[in-house]
């Protein structure tokens, strides 16, 4: 695939390549992730899904082409690919957790007008403990943090890394009704393994398996019981 | 009982000395995992700075003692803000390789020292109050360790708002903690890592003029920061990786143990270097209880 060529992406990657600890992890990631509303990036354990994330904003140095938001991005340093709008929510939270709630989102700032309402008004749990140590708070609590984070400032593309792990069901509905709120305003790649959060939140899907795409369609086929259980080894 | 107040007014002073250079040697690990053997360096470099600009000046009263010390500071603050961005910056990711450069520019500067001014001392110009003592009773404090300590806690005061209330401070403890997540925030942690080392220079800069004016009868030599720069190491060691808090209560113990080791046990037994080898030992019984230092994160 030539990156570039189409119209109407926000993120696309052509020939990716990465090598993590000696284990060539991506092996030729090609995708495309159309403009506006959620992308879920599939695949069964360990065949490069969060790798792909962390090369896309390049916190991984891989091999091959990665444009965001039509800009060609690859050898940038990740903090000034994020700068072009990007939003990275990581697969464990990733809070600081020596940092209060109040200082995590400080961190987030890219200018003097932030809207804290706006992430109050999504989760005002962490309004009421924003003088509270970021690592003193429950998964869920994290979560809600880590996806305040990115919302602080404008983001137009947002990569979130299993949103739903670990999560009790009450946090769950919480972080996907955000998520569906949030996919209005800006382009989303989610890594997700609960297939009934991808049906309700994603339009599109991208397969990966052995470091490569193996499949990419709407999300709508993953009403396919037998689809689903050859591309992703689990049952809807 | 006098005498007790005396030195432990001088190990507190010695304390502050020992913070000011292992703040910024905490700081540097804390948040870049660099081991600077440079850092001994700028001590020295800011002594000679403080020493060259007091020659010039045209008194020297304690205002004239304030430019000499912002001299001294900036000196160090310049040094290693040229040693991170030319030396440092290409070689993260390569522990051994920043080890190696740390060691060979602390050699050669010292080695320039040595060519440049030779190995005899220079006395720094100081106003007379600073080589003066002040009666607390029977007993007479140097004037000189006043100042030492009075700066020592200025400077922990300072670190201590910097940390935390300003965003660089707030960057850089988040640093500490997960580099690549302040990176996916949109960060430039490199400019922190600038940052860092520029306010660790400066620190050790004000130490070498203030070790030399309290602890050295204001003479400055070559290799003073080398001698400095193992006790600041096992004071960094103590406090734990990374903490400015640590650093200070563990320059303030080691201080204190060396002054009251070095008097009560080591004056007039021929055993001069007990104290040093106090210090030693305390690390030892610290590590042993503690491996991650009294406040320090896992190295």
């Amino acid at each position: 695939m030539t990156v570039g060529q189409a119209e109407g992406y926000a993120v696309e990657a052509a020939g990716l390549h990465a090598t993590i600890g000696g284990s060539h992890v991506l092996q030729g990631i090609d995708l495309s992730v159309p403009a506006g509303g959620v992308t879920a990036l599939l695949g069964r354990n360990g065949v490069g899904k969060t790798t792909t994330l962390r090369s896309l904003i390049g916190l991984v140095s891989p091999a091959g082409r990665v444009r965001i938001l039509g800009r060609d991005v690859a050898g940038w340093p990740a903090h000034r690919i994020i700068r072009l709008g990007v939003g990275y929510v990581p697969e464990d939270r990733d809070v600081f957790a020596k940092l209060t709630v109040r200082e995590n989102l400080r961190l987030a700032e890219t200018g003097p007008d932030m809207d804290y309402d706006r992430v109050y008004g999504l989760f005002p749990e962490l309004r009421q403990r924003s003088r509270q140590l970021a690592g003193t708070l429950s998964g869920g609590q994290q979560q809600m943090l880590a996806i305040g984070r990115v919302l602080l400032a404008d983001r137009r593309v947002l990569l979130v890394d299993e949103p739903t792990k670990g999560l009790s069901p009450k946090f769950v509905s919480e972080v996907v009704d955000v998520l569906d709120r949030v996919r209005d305003t800006a382009t989303v790649l989610m890594v997700e393994q609960n297939v009934h959060v991808v049906r309700r939140l994603a339009q599109r899907v991208i397969v990966l398996d052995h470091g490569q795409v193996v499949h990419t369609g709407e999300a709508a086929e993953l009403a396919d019981e037998n689809l689903v259980r050859r591309l992703l080894g689990v049952s809807a | 009982m006098t005498t007790f107040l005396a030195i432990t007014i001088s190990g507190l002073a010695l304390g502050a000395v020992y913070f000011l250079v292992a703040s910024g040697l905490s700081l540097i690990y804390g948040l870049m995992d660099v081991l600077n053997f440079a850092h001994g360096v700028f001590l020295t470099l800011g002594a000679y700075a403080g020493w060259a600009v007091a020659a010039h000046l045209p008194q020297t009263s304690m205002t004239m003692f304030l430019i000499t010390a912002a001299a001294a500071t900036t000196a160090g603050a310049a040094v290693a803000t040229a040693t991170e961005l030319l030396l440092i910056r290409p070689l993260y990711g390569s522990p051994v390789g920043q080890i190696l450069v740390t060691i060979g520019l602390d050699l050669a500067l010292v080695g320039l020292l040595l060519g440049g001014f030779g190995s005899d001392s220079r006395a720094v110009a100081v106003p007379g109050w600073l080589t003066g003592v002040t009666a607390i009773g029977p007993e007479r404090i140097p004037n000189g360790d006043f100042v030492t300590l009075a700066a020592g806690i200025a400077v922990l005061a300072g670190l201590t708002w910097f940390l935390g209330r300003t965003r660089y401070g707030i960057i850089i403890r988040a640093g500490a903690e997960n580099r690549d997540m302040v990176r996916a925030l949109g960060i430039d942690v490199g400019r922190a890592f600038t940052v860092v080392f520029a306010v660790g220079g400066a620190a050790a800069g004000l130490a070498g003029l203030l070790n030399s004016v309290a602890f050295s009868s204001g003479l400055v030599n070559p290799v003073q920061g080398d001698q400095m720069l193992i006790f600041a190491f096992i004071v960094v060691v103590i406090g734990g990786l990374g903490s400015v808090s640590g650093a200070a209560i563990a320059a303030v113990l080691v201080s204190l143990v060396q002054e009251y080791v070095t008097f009560y046990a080591g004056s007039g037994g021929g055993l001069a270097q007990l104290g040093n080898m106090s210090v030693v030992l305390v690390l030892a019984v610290v590590l042993l209880a503690r491996p991650r230092g009294l406040l320090g994160r896992t190295a």
